[in-house]
């Protein structure tokens, strides 16, 4: 047994783009999965049909609330699930020789690694090895420059990715326009947005009605980890990664989950009904915190202009301070945020995303992210407020 | 918490102790490693540990400054057939300047690590002591430190033997209770050694094997910049039948110097000037001390000679020829124990 992680003090949580709570309503329409209605959704027997119902149920309403047909939800493990499938899927599907993949330069890892690794770069899979990778750059604001998309684009293009919102300084990115560039000048390719950072504050359903492939993940959202769901549009080729029963019309085998499903489509009804009045309120006490630390905190800036960030998202630098540092200060006084993404050590890695806006070394790593969601409070704002004056304070001295 | 049961029990001695601990791992080197400061199952183990005792856990990325001052100097000093001591530089310029520096910015009073060594404070002046546990004592790789680190420097377990160390981490039921000893030089991979490392990052020339007192070619190396000063495998016999040793390396020329062990001994050892490094205060010119010239060597007695622009030591009796770039501990004489300093073989 270890002890309890979780500190005596006061909390605060600005890590909403990591993960979010289970809404109390999730956790309530997944119960009966995890106790009498345990079938397996593949059978025939009435606890099978009973399983399956849900399932579909789960299916028609996600398919509802994110403008597409039942048929072209696909469950999978995750978000990371569904971007892997969406990019050797396509790839598998493609008759090219040596079909390009195209993507942004700061799309999430779960994007680039399978990009790279289809390109026969790090992790590469034999066989799945034979694309060509086209990076797309983006300005310094941290949005797709829609020019250099055009140049990566062309008749050998199988997959364009671009996602919806940017995980670490969170831009919104173009995706209509970049979609217009992709159907003109690669007619042949599928479009594909990870949403998953996006949906909690966008409507995906508009935001992303051109793609051809549109990831969600459950908790993002306050649904259970490890569900995700694939959009594939009728009509995209797309192989699936794994064999073996069958199901989600062969394009993901495996027992269906279907509590993952039903707390999915809870999540994604929940968070639907309350977006706006929630964007709203977080947006509030994203600028309370960071018009607050950028005015008391000399030598703060803003990593994104902040007309083009998702409302919960506080992506600032703090000149001569080591993100590492400041991290373990606030966390010491309760107030949990990040910087980025983390290697498979622990260590934060240096920021892709910033080296492609053009902020790298000692400034890259002064970064810290906060980023605000439905558990956030004009308390925690206060408290992240005194907390991250208090620690720059300390480790400018 | 390099993820080994010394940095276990360390952090485990101090949360019994009552102190306010945060464990933190550094994650040093990005490319291939088994062990030591690098490896991710390294880093779980530590983190599991730091999860079981009830303290946070953070893991540091000083891999750029791990790269600039050690990695290449390393690289470097084989480039110039000298033998440097990595181990020692990473405690010189990464966790006892780096860390220590964080450690102090962000408000702790104290760095611990699992060194086998033991800090002692008499009369506002700090001690630097092998650890009790002979054969573990890792005061060696310490010797560089001087009151101003010491003074924020705790090492638990330098009061235990290793058996107390393991016992005291299996009755905690820490999974690294049984881990074994770290090896070698933490950056480079058993499957790859030196040889693959360097082979990558220099060009490794052949050179001759000379005779040192007869000038008579006697052998081949194919990589000068891996002979070591002192070496004497692959050095072969002389007539009588007598082994040889590794004298000088003279990488330029791509030439050995070999001598058998009565020629090959020693008596002086010069030091960089500038690597010179006191615990509390430099020895005078002409005073005894007890030198130890490798992690693990036998001390030997010793003068310090430091009255001119080229510091020395001068041992009592000949010894073995000290590799250029090694690291020269010394101690007291009339406390074999207590660590005065140490230099880098000129």
């Amino acid at each position: 047994m270890s002890p309890t992680a979780a500190p005596a003090g006061p909390l605060a949580y600005f890590d909403h783009a990591a993960t979010v709570p289970l809404r109390p309503e999730v956790a309530l329409a997944m119960a009966p999965f995890a106790a009498d209605r345990f079938g397996n959704a593949s059978g025939s027997h009435r606890l099978a049909r009973d399983a399956r119902a849900a399932l579909e149920d789960a299916r028609e309403e996600i398919a509802s609330l994110l403008g597409a047909r039942p048929a072209e939800v696909v469950f999978t493990g995750g978000g990371t699930e569904s971007d892997n499938l969406a990019v050797f899927g396509v790839l598998a599907a493609c008759e090219r020789q040596r079909p390009a993949i195209v993507c942004s330069a700061i799309e999430h890892a779960a994007v680039l690694a399978p990009a790279r690794a289809a390109a026969g770069g790090a992790g590469r899979v034999r066989g799945l090895d034979r694309a060509e990778l086209r990076v797309a750059a983006v300005d310094r604001t941290g949005v797709i420059d829609l020019g250099a998309l055009e140049e990566c684009l062309g008749d050998d293009v199988a997959l364009v990715s671009v996602m919806l919102a940017n995980n670490e300084v969170g831009t919104v990115q173009p995706l209509a326009e970049a979609a217009a560039v992709v159907r003109r000048r690669a007619p042949g390719a599928a479009l594909h947005t990870d949403a998953v950072q996006a949906a909690p504050f966008l409507d995906v359903a508009r935001a992303a009605a051109a793609a051809d492939l549109v990831t969600l993940s459950a908790h993002k959202l306050g649904g259970p980890k490890g569900t995700g769901v694939l959009v594939v549009r009728e009509g995209t080729p797309l192989r699936p990664l794994v064999f073996g029963g069958g199901q989600e019309r062969e394009r993901r085998s495996g027992t269906h989950d279907v509590a993952g499903a039903v707390g999915m489509a809870a999540a994604l009804r929940e968070s639907v009904a309350h977006r706006q009045e929630e964007g709203a309120r977080v947006a509030a006490l994203r600028d309370r915190l960071a018009d607050g630390l950028l005015s008391s905190i000399p030598g703060t800036v803003e990593s994104a202009p902040r007309e083009l960030v998702l409302p919960g998202h506080a992506h600032l630098r703090f000149a001569g301070v080591e993100q590492e540092e400041l991290l373990v200060l606030l966390d010491e006084a309760g107030v949990c945020a990040s910087a980025g993404s983390a290697c498979a050590s622990g260590a934060i890695e240096p920021s892709h995303v910033l080296l492609a806006m053009g902020v790298g070394g000692r400034d890259a790593r002064s970064a810290v992210r906060f980023t605000l969601g439905a558990t956030s409070s004009e308390l925690d704002v206060q408290l992240a407020l005194t907390a991250t004056r208090a620690a720059v304070e300390r480790l400018r001295h | 918490m390099s993820g080994g049961v010394d940095s276990s029990v360390a952090a485990a001695l101090l949360v019994e102790a009552g102190h306010d601990v945060i464990g933190a791992t550094l994650k040093l080197w990005g490319g291939p490693s088994d062990s030591g400061c690098c490896s991710v199952a390294d880093v779980d183990d530590a983190r599991r540990v730091a999860q079981q005792l009830g303290i946070a856990h953070h893991v540091f990325d000083l891999s750029e400054e791990f790269e600039a001052a050690v990695v290449t100097p390393y690289v470097a000093a084989h480039a110039a057939a000298r033998t440097p001591n990595p181990c020692i530089e990473c405690n010189r310029h990464i966790k006892f300047d780096r860390l220590l520096a964080r450690a102090r910015r962000m408000g702790f009073d104290a760095l611990a690590t699992g060194h086998h060594a033991r800090v002692e404070r008499h009369a506002g002046r700090f001690r630097l002591l092998r650890g009790v546990d002979a054969a573990k004592d890792q005061s060696y790789v310490l010797s560089m430190l001087g009151q101003d680190q010491l003074s924020s420097v705790v090492l638990p377990v330098g009061a235990l033997t290793k058996d107390e160390v393991r016992a005291h981490a299996a009755g905690l039921g820490l999974r690294t209770a049984g881990k074994p000893d770290s090896q070698d030089v933490c950056f480079i991979a058993s499957t790859d050694g030196r040889r693959g490392f360097l082979g990558r990052r220099l060009s490794l020339r052949p050179g001759r094997v000379v005779d040192a007192l007869s000038g008579a070619e006697v052998g081949a190396v194919d990589a000068v910049e891996l002979v070591t000063v002192g070496q004497r495998r692959g050095m072969g016999h002389d007539p009588a039948g007598a082994r040889r040793y590794v004298v000088a390396v003279d990488p330029a020329a791509r030439r050995v110097l070999v001598a058998g062990a009565a020629a090959a001994s020693i008596g002086r050892v010069a030091l960089v000037p500038d690597s010179l490094a006191w615990v509390d205060g430099p020895l005078g010119h002409g005073a005894r001390a007890v030198a130890q010239v490798s992690a693990h060597g036998r001390p030997a007695a010793c003068i310090f000679e430091g009255d001119g622009t080229q510091p020395a030591i001068v041992f009592g009796a000949a010894q073995r020829p000290v590799a250029p770039g090694q690291t020269i501990a010394l101690y007291a004489l009339d406390d074999p124990a207590a660590v005065v300093g140490s230099g880098i073989a000129a």
